[in-house]
């Protein structure tokens, strides 16, 4: 378990990683949380790592047009602990505690764990469920990529060879929205078997709009109109029941398709009694 | 705590049985623990990186390390053609199925080792690792012992006339008359998973192979904790005389529960690297190494019947074990099937038994030692078995249980498989258990809460905790008639060594290669209160050197061996110091040796105090003024403790397997979400009787560890293989370790203490219990909360999506009780 021969690279700004990073063998280094372990493992083997750290572009938080904008570099601990996330981005604040463990939150990214796009995220997750707005940049300039659309596959997004995710742009939580988060792992701390993100908003009929990981190989997203508390059972089921999630030595494609019908529920249950539904 | 049973009066002992804190712990919280890879005995030693086969089973076709030997800094490759310069390992019994630390013309499981890169760094062992070619014809390959079982499944060994390594039949009482008088005869399937214990630091080794002048030598450290019997095991396979082969265990190991005594392979095969770099070598085993490849409890499938009479008594047994030792049978294996022998029958008076027992290779790796060796697969069978007998009597299994326990006054208690029940007063332990636990309160909070469709259950097992291992079982893998007379095995003989230097300071020298438990803490405890000294004044040291400590093959740390045998060592030591002292003080008080007493740092006479010496001037006069004794300056004192009871098997097959028997007491309280399945863990009650308590400290946190460990066997951990022989755990992503997070249940331990006969302080040992024990405990809990909904947990582990599948994987709406409420 020891890394295979690379370079090791620290730009102080993103020009300079960008150039860096267009080299084909380069990768970026965030957190180090996902890529290192692949890296001790020769499952990646880059042979530029160009280290994002030092980059002061990337980090911090601020809220612009009425949205709170997240550096790639934002730790994902500094984030869970921001004054008024809470209100800002309620789901956000709900579903961090649930990514790995304080330590791994300590050092892995806001950007690092989008862009990586493991199945089981619950950041991709709740930026897919939320709409959030992902910003790109590469030698060609910037653009902004709609995050429900950002991941293709597992470990695969849109972002182009070369380019970087620099940003997310989350929208602020609006005062009639209502929102939930639940999963369920085999251990805390650990990738999800199955998770739900619920976004309720509109006034009657209200808009859900709900989300699931674990269950593809991307976070799947349904929208729906629900006028009352009954219509939650059968959307849960009739969504749970279109899912294909795999096996694995963890959890049956079945028990997977159960904990999405009973999160998705138990969420959207949640979510609709605190809208005082 | 409860201490049911007065402690011998003992005036003068003030130590053991105290909370004293672990002398170990303040180097391990600063850092300064010396564990293998802190440790640089040679200079210029040389890093190894091991090739192992991706395939479960082929053929090596070729062998081409020449791309390897290009990278520079690497400085030579063993590969197939230096393997088979080795010996095979003497196996436990005779079996065409050799093993060596390497493949040399077939692999036979995944991450078996092929070559063995020799580098200046890791780095770069790695790297050339890599550009070893090795070619493989695959061939099929087997994992399950039914399937490898069959007529046509691919053979492992292709000497053998099958993949059953070993298939013996055992009868004792006549078994057939009791299940014909049975009122009900109840059986039951059950499967056992393979799981480890991970330990915090891996096998490591560091090798060297010279030539002293007079001959070929080996010296080797490792954190091998025995039993010794592998030394010459090791000296073998390699060739050497086994006085050419020293082997030296660091201070510290960290954590082993059994798994590092299965590293001796690996002793081999670094020492052949060394040979052939003409280097030391070290190598340290990574985490996907360790859970590829070092060692596990094994897999057992099994089936039990109890014949049972009119007032639901057990009276006798018929078990068929079945083991899935891997595609080696490496020793000691297959000692899971033994180790537990005397204890077959268990807590209960059951008078015969019969007894079919195998061990199968399949394509999986080699198992081994594992906390609560053979007790966990062997009890997940009977105690799962004593719940249905429970059921279909229509009993409480408390109640049941408390029908068929030895009764205290049967003690000392034979069993039918030639177990000495040293001690126990099993119902106090069970009642104690149940008052604790609140079981009657348990089962009505489990009874309302069914009426509002919530799924809760309680779990009890009663289990007896074997501990000081008599080697003489791994005998019984060989037929009575095939043993060769003068050529028995017995035995669990320890040995001490404890010391007096000029100052009067005390110092105890301990070969059993502790991997964490405290024997320094408890040795000191022990020679303090046998020489009236402080703790503070006697030093423990326990570095293992097979060239320099007192040893014998069953020195070392397993079976739970260290508080029966080791203390018992250390007190016979200490009383042979304590007679030269005596002699010495003698000598300066001018009084009769017999009079004297040690105590309080003097040594003095007992009828009058005040004529007094202090201990360290008397120790003082045997160091400088010996002539004056007028007889034996002894200031060294050895003592092997070597109990009677621990027999070699009799040529019916009955044997004493333990010498200590202690007992536990289980009540596990559980509540499953009727809509995720998932399981929660309310309340574990756990009360053992282990003899004399040498340390309650140290003693509650074994019960706690091991707790931890049985829940993680139940629930979490699984080294499990995909049908066509892949191993799909091979990180610490798949294979979970109970965290702090899953262990946040209430926890209750408690003691009764009957001391055993067999041992002078009257102690047995206890760190496995409760990983016997709260495997199956949990496992009655679940049924008991699905019972009616048609489930047994007949297979571990067990979570949310084997719960689901057992449930018959429904999962809409309305088949669940409760499902209609909210969260
Ligand atoms: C024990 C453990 C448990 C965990 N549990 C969870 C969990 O429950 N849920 C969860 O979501 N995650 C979990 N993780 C993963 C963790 O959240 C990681 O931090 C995260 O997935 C990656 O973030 P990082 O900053 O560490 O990225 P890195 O590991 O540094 O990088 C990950 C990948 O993303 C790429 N990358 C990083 N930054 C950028 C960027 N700005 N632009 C383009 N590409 C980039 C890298 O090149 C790399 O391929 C766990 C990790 C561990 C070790």
């Amino acid at each position: 378990m020891k890394a295979a021969p690379f370079r090791y690279e620290r730009p102080r700004n993103l020009d300079e990683a960008l150039e860096m990073l267009q080299d084909e063998d380069a990768k970026p280094l965030a957190g180090g949380q996902s890529l290192v372990p692949m890296m001790a493992m020769r499952l990646a083997r880059p042979s530029v790592l160009v280290d994002l750290s030092a980059i002061a572009e990337l980090d911090g938080i601020e809220r612009r047009d009425g949205g709170l904008v997240t550096g790639a570099m934002t730790r994902q601990r500094t984030l869970e602990r921001r004054a008024g996330v809470i209100e800002e981005l309620p789901l956000v604040a709900a579903a961090l505690p649930y990514v790995g463990h304080r330590e791994i939150r300590n050092r892995g990214t806001v950007g690092g764990s989008i862009a990586h796009a493991d199945p089981a995220a619950e950041l991709g997750l709740v930026a897919a469920t939320l709409r959030a707005t992902i910003v790109a940049q590469g030698p060609d300039g910037t653009r902004d990529i709609p995050a429900d659309h950002f991941v293709s596959g597992p470990f695969q997004t849109a972002l182009a060879a070369g380019e970087l995710l620099t940003a997310v742009r989350w929208p602020l939580a609006q005062p009639e929205d209502r929102f939930a988060f639940a999963e369920v792992a085999r251990r805390h701390g650990d990738f999800a078997l199955c998770g739900a993100a619920v976004h309720l908003h509109g006034r009657e009929p209200r808009s859900v709009r709900g989300g699931l990981l674990g269950v593809g190989p991307a976070p799947v997203v349904h929208e729906a109109q629900v006028s009352d508390a009954e219509g939650i059972a059968e959307l849960a089921e009739q969504i749970a029941s279109g899912l294909e999630p795999s096996s694995d030595m963890h959890a049956t494609a079945g028990y997977r398709r159960r904990l999405a019908r009973v999160l998705l529920e138990r969420c959207m249950r949640a979510a609709w009694s605190g809208a005082g539904g | 705590m409860t201490v049911s049973a007065a402690l011998p009066a003992e005036r003068l002992r003030r130590y053991v049985g105290a909370a004293a804190e672990r002398v170990e712990d303040a180097a391990l919280l600063v850092g300064r623990g010396r564990f293998m890879d802190d440790l640089d005995p040679f200079p210029g030693t040389l890093e190894a990186a091991i090739v192992r086969s991706p395939h479960p089973h082929a053929r090596i076709t070729s062998f081409d390390a020449g791309r390897a030997l290009e990278v520079p800094g690497v400085r030579f490759v063993v590969g197939p053609e230096q393997t088979a310069t080795l010996r095979p390992f003497p196996l436990s019994f005779r079996a065409p199925m050799p093993y060596r630390p390497a493949a040399t013309d077939r692999v036979r499981y995944v991450g078996e080792p092929v070559a063995v890169v020799v580098a200046s760094s890791r780095h770069l062992a790695e790297d050339a690792a890599e550009r070893v070619n090795v070619g493989y014809e695959p061939l099929e390959a087997v994992v399950e012992v039914r399937d490898a079982m069959s007529a046509d499944a691919p053979r492992l060994h292709d000497e053998a006339e099958s993949n059953v390594a070993t298939d013996r039949t055992f009868t004792f009482g006549d078994v057939d008359a009791a299940f014909a008088a049975a009122d009900r005869v109840v059986e039951g399937e059950f499967s056992f998973p393979r799981y480890s214990s991970t330990p915090i630091e891996t096998y490591g080794v560091i090798a060297y192979w010279d030539n002293d002048g007079t001959g070929e030598r080996v010296t080797a450290y490792s954190n091998f904790h025995g039993p010794f019997a592998m030394q010459p095991v090791i000296a073998g396979a390699l060739g050497l005389t086994s006085s050419r082969v020293r082997l030296i265990v660091p201070e510290d190991i960290g954590g082993s529960f059994g798994i590092k005594s299965g590293i001796y392979a690996y002793v081999a095969l670094i020492a052949l690297a060394s040979r052939h770099a003409g280097a030391p070598v070290r190598w340290i085993e990574d985490r996907i190494e360790h859970l590829l490849a070092s060692s596990a409890g094994n897999d057992r499938e099994m089936r039990w019947a109890a014949a049972v009479d009119r007032d639901a008594r057990v009276r006798a047994l018929r078990v068929e074990l079945i083991d899935n030792v891997g595609a080696y049978l490496r020793p000691p294996e297959p000692a899971t099937l033994y180790r537990c022998f005397g204890n077959l029958t268990g807590a209960y008076a059951i008078e015969s038994v019969a007894l079919r027992s195998r061990a199968v290779v399949t394509n999986k790796a080699p198992t081994g030692l594992n906390r609560g060796f053979g007790g966990q697969q062997l009890y997940f069978g009977l105690e799962r078995l004593m719940d249905k007998v429970a059921a279909a009597c229509e009993l409480d299994p408390a109640e049941f249980r408390r029908r068929n326990l030895i009764p205290s006054e049967d003690f000392p208690y034979s069993t039918p498989t030639g177990g000495l029940y040293d001690s126990g007063d099993y119902q106090a332990v069970l009642d104690l258990a149940l008052e604790r636990a609140g079981y009657a309160e348990l089962c009505r909070r489990r009874d309302a809460g069914r009426s509002e469709g919530r799924l809760r259950g309680v779990g009890i097992v009663t289990i007896v905790d074997p501990s000081g291992t008599n080697l003489g079982y791994v005998t019984l893998a060989t037929p009575p008639e095939q043993r060769v007379r003068g050529r028995d095995k017995s035995g669990s003989t320890e040995h001490v060594r404890v010391a007096v230097d000029a100052s009067g300071e005390v110092t105890v020298m301990l070969g059993t290669t502790p991997q964490g438990q405290g024997h320094r803490t408890v040795a000191r405890q022990v020679v303090a209160d046998r020489l009236g000294l402080s703790p503070e004044q006697v030093h423990a040291v326990a570095e293992m050197d097979t060239a320099t400590t007192p040893w014998t093959v069953s020195s070392g740390s397993y079976s739970s061996r260290f508080a029966p045998l080791t203390t018992s060592a250390i007190a016979a030591a200490a009383e042979r110091v304590a007679t030269t002292v005596r002699a010495a003080a003698a000598v300066m008080l001018d009084a009769d040796p017999d009079e004297l007493e040690l105590a309080e740092g003097m040594v003095r006479v007992a009828a009058d105090r005040e004529r007094a010496v202090q201990f360290r001037h008397a120790a003082g006069l045997i160091h400088w003024d010996p002539g004056s004794l007028g007889g034996e300056a002894r200031l060294y004192a050895d003592a092997a403790f070597t109990p009677p009871q621990s027999r070699h098997p009799t040529a019916n097959d009955q044997i004493n397997s333990s010498l200590c028997y202690g007992f536990v007491a289980e009540v596990v309280a559980v509540e499953i979400d009727p809509k995720t399945l998932e399981l929660r863990v309310q309340a574990v009650t756990s009360v053992h009787d282990c003899g004399t308590i040498l340390n309650p400290l140290l003693l509650n946190g074994q019960l706690a560890g091991s707790i931890a460990h049985g829940l993680g066997g139940a629930t979490l951990e699984e080294l499990r293989y995909s049908a066509d022989g892949q191993m799909i755990a091979g990180s610490f992503m798949d294979y979970l370790c109970p965290t702090a997070a899953e262990l946040g249940f209430e926890l209750t331990l408690d003691h009764v203490v009957t001391p055993s006969p067999n041992t002078p302080l009257g102690a047995k040992g206890a760190g496995e219990g409760s990983t016997m024990s709260l495997p199956v405990a949990l496992a009655n809990a679940v049924t008991d909360a699905l019972r009616h909904l048609g489930v047994e947990i007949d297979r571990l582990p067990v979570h949310g999506s084997v719960l689901h599948e057992l449930l018959g994987g429904r999962e809409k709406r309305g088949d669940r009780p409760n499902d209609q409420k909210g969260p």
